[in-house]
């Protein structure tokens, strides 16, 4: 299926990525490429094969319900960019 | 003072026990070195030189009240994909351009343990996702061997560093073949482990199912030495594999009369440059003189696993990626008018072209209407590989074959070009065994007009002691691995410090 550039603009509002539209135009290019190359898996035929999503069809380990972590509170909000009272500050979201 | 630089880890380690010298001496030595070379290789993105001093002031004392372990003060850098505490962990990005790590990565507290010396760290392409280095956002690594050419990537600051002896090993990762593929085009030995040996806590997470921890060093011993100190179970990755590690070093020196070599007819087909399928036919038959057995064997789907991999790790890099959001660490945009406004500028400040495009390509390959057609069809194809591979295995102990089918390419050749998927195909024999989840190394086999070409050598599940134990025998009866590049002025390795 081709991608036209509103398939581009839906996909990256998806991403939360902001393009440019010179960027839109990179993009839909490249990604066409991309896709025509991964579409190569179309030609062969994989009916009845289970998917494998982990090189030795292992499963996630789960660990005792208890806490392990101790409280970061202080060290892990002097990375953000943007923090006051102990909470992260981003742009007023409710008017 | 010149010939401590060319000691690997092993020496190293002799060198500092026999007191020829002091790690705060070796570890200020490499560090002048660093100082000489890396403004123009640009292998490193940043220097430790007051922790390395210290550190190694340390393992010197340690040295002197008889409490230092066999490693102990042996200098070394870390790919800058691993969190180190209190240290800058950029991942190649503008993203994290500031990211100072507020933990360590296992692999980095396991290091320090052993008492090793991190002079800095690696440059690489942005959080991993390239095979030239060229993506990132503190520029490409030139490769010692000709500066006008790439040292291969995604590990490319880690294998620049390691071949023009500005260090004697140092950590990379490997999700398509980013620590194989720069081994080859540097001339070293790389190793990436089994999916699950060393603990990805810490480490950057790019394709989760594929992202696997490794070193690049100057010889198989060497690889075995950092590998037995990477390795191992860790609670914090649920991932990671409760399985005892074998000691590496002792089965080193194993003969290989009747090892069975596979070789699949894949790999030395159309695209492959045939003087380096000879220098690959040559290594083989100094394998055969040691009594290994060569038997052709078949993938059959290996034509499918880059465009396999190009659904999954990007899907996966997605889902991975989304935790850069401006909001509690990393990049983010001025004056954000909403919510809104703020994720997507930060996003497109702080990622750069190529990350973007597999952020999206992963976006749409697991959007809605078209999950069963790429990311199911990529999994089942996944498992179609595995099979192959277990097949192959049936008949076969290892499979031997080229890591990449040329030498290293130059530099702006296939980076920014209107086509990405060139570049991708640069990985065409490495990224099958990421897929799979088995080990891979790539080793020097010889070299094709001035430059290394490298053997790739994969083997089942946790069998890297196997590979090691080949890898070493192989540079027993032969002396590529010990070739270099002649850094600083032409005047070759010696006279340049």
């Amino acid at each position: 299926m081709a991608l036209a550039l509103k398939d581009i603009e839906n996909i990256a509002h998806l991403a939360r990525l902001q393009l440019s539209e010179a960027e839109k135009t990179e993009a839909l290019d490249s990604i066409t490429s991309i896709l025509s190359m991964i579409d190569q898996m179309q030609a062969l035929d994989t009916a009845g094969v289970e998917p494998l999503s982990h090189g030795f069809d292992a499963s996630q380990r789960l660990r005792p319900d208890v806490v392990t972590e101790t409280d970061q509170r202080d060290t892990l909000l002097k990375l953000a960019p943007n923090a006051a009272e102990g909470l992260f500050l981003v742009p007023k979201v409710l008017e | 003072m010149t010939d401590m630089m060319n000691q690997g880890v092993a020496e190293l380690a002799q060198s500092l026990a026999r007191k020829d010298f002091s790690s705060v001496e070796v570890t200020q030595a490499f560090l002048d070195r660093i100082q000489l070379h890396n403004n123009d290789l640009n292998a490193f993105v940043t220097i430790t030189g007051e922790q390395a001093l210290a550190q190694a002031k340390t393992a010197d004392a340690m040295r002197a009240a008889g409490t230092a372990g066999p490693w102990t003060g042996v200098p070394f850098a870390h790919k800058d994909i691993f969190c180190t505490a209190g240290v800058r962990t950029a991942c190649g990005s503008r993203m994290l351009d500031k990211f100072i790590a507020p933990y360590n990565a296992t692999v980095v507290e396991k290091m320090n343990a052993a008492g090793m010396v991190m002079l800095g760290k690696t440059n690489m392409d942005e959080f991993a996702m390239g095979s030239s280095n060229e993506t990132s956002w503190y520029g490409p690594v030139k490769n010692p061997w000709d500066r006008t050419l790439v040292p291969g990537g995604s590990s490319g600051g880690s294998a620049s560093a390691v071949a023009a002896h500005l260090c004697p090993a140092a950590t990379a990762t490997d999700t398509g073949g980013s620590i194989r593929q720069p081994a080859a085009f540097c001339g070293l030995t790389g190793i990436k482990p089994t999916y699950g040996r060393i603990s990805r806590w810490g480490m950057i997470a790019f394709a989760s199912s594929l992202d696997q921890a490794g070193v690049l060093t100057r010889s198989a011993e060497d690889a075995a030495i950092l590998l037995q100190t990477m390795s191992g179970f860790d609670p914090k990755d649920s991932t990671s594999v409760d399985l005892p590690v074998p000691d590496y070093l002792a089965t080193l020196d194993q003969p290989l009369k009747g090892l069975r070599i596979g070789l699949p007819k894949q790999h030395f087909a159309e695209g492959l440059n045939p003087q380096v399928e000879k220098l690959i036919r040559d290594a083989l038959a100094e394998f055969e003189k040691q009594g290994a057995i060569l038997k052709e064997v078949s993938l059959d789907n290996s034509h499918l696993s880059v465009s396999a991999y190009y659904v999954i790790a990007p899907a996966e890099a997605s889902a991975n990626l989304s935790r850069y959001d401006g909001v509690r660490y990393g990049h983010r945009c001025d004056k954000p008018v909403d919510l809104e406004d703020l994720y997507k500028r930060s996003r497109a400040e702080g990622f750069g072209a190529e990350v973007k495009r597999r952020i999206m390509v992963g976006t749409y390959a697991l959007s809605a209407g078209f999950y069963d057609a790429y990311y199911i069809k990529a999994q089942k194809i996944r498992r179609l590989i595995k099979d192959d591979f277990d097949r192959a295995f049936s008949e076969v102990d290892v499979i031997m074959g080229p890591t990449s089918p040329h030498t290293a390419f130059a530099l702006g050749s296939k980076h920014k070009q209107k086509d990405p998927v060139a570049m991708y195909l640069e990985d065409i024999y490495t990224i099958a065994v990421n897929l799979a989840g088995l080990p891979g190394m790539s080793i020097p086999a010889g070299l094709l007009n001035g430059l290394p070409v490298g053997l790739q050598i994969v083997g089942r599940d946790f069998s890297e002691g196997q590979l090691l134990n080949i890898a070493h025998r192989f540079q027993q009866a032969t002396d590529w691995h010990t070739r270099t590049p002649g850094v600083g002025a032409g005047t070759g390795m010696k006279g340049d410090h």
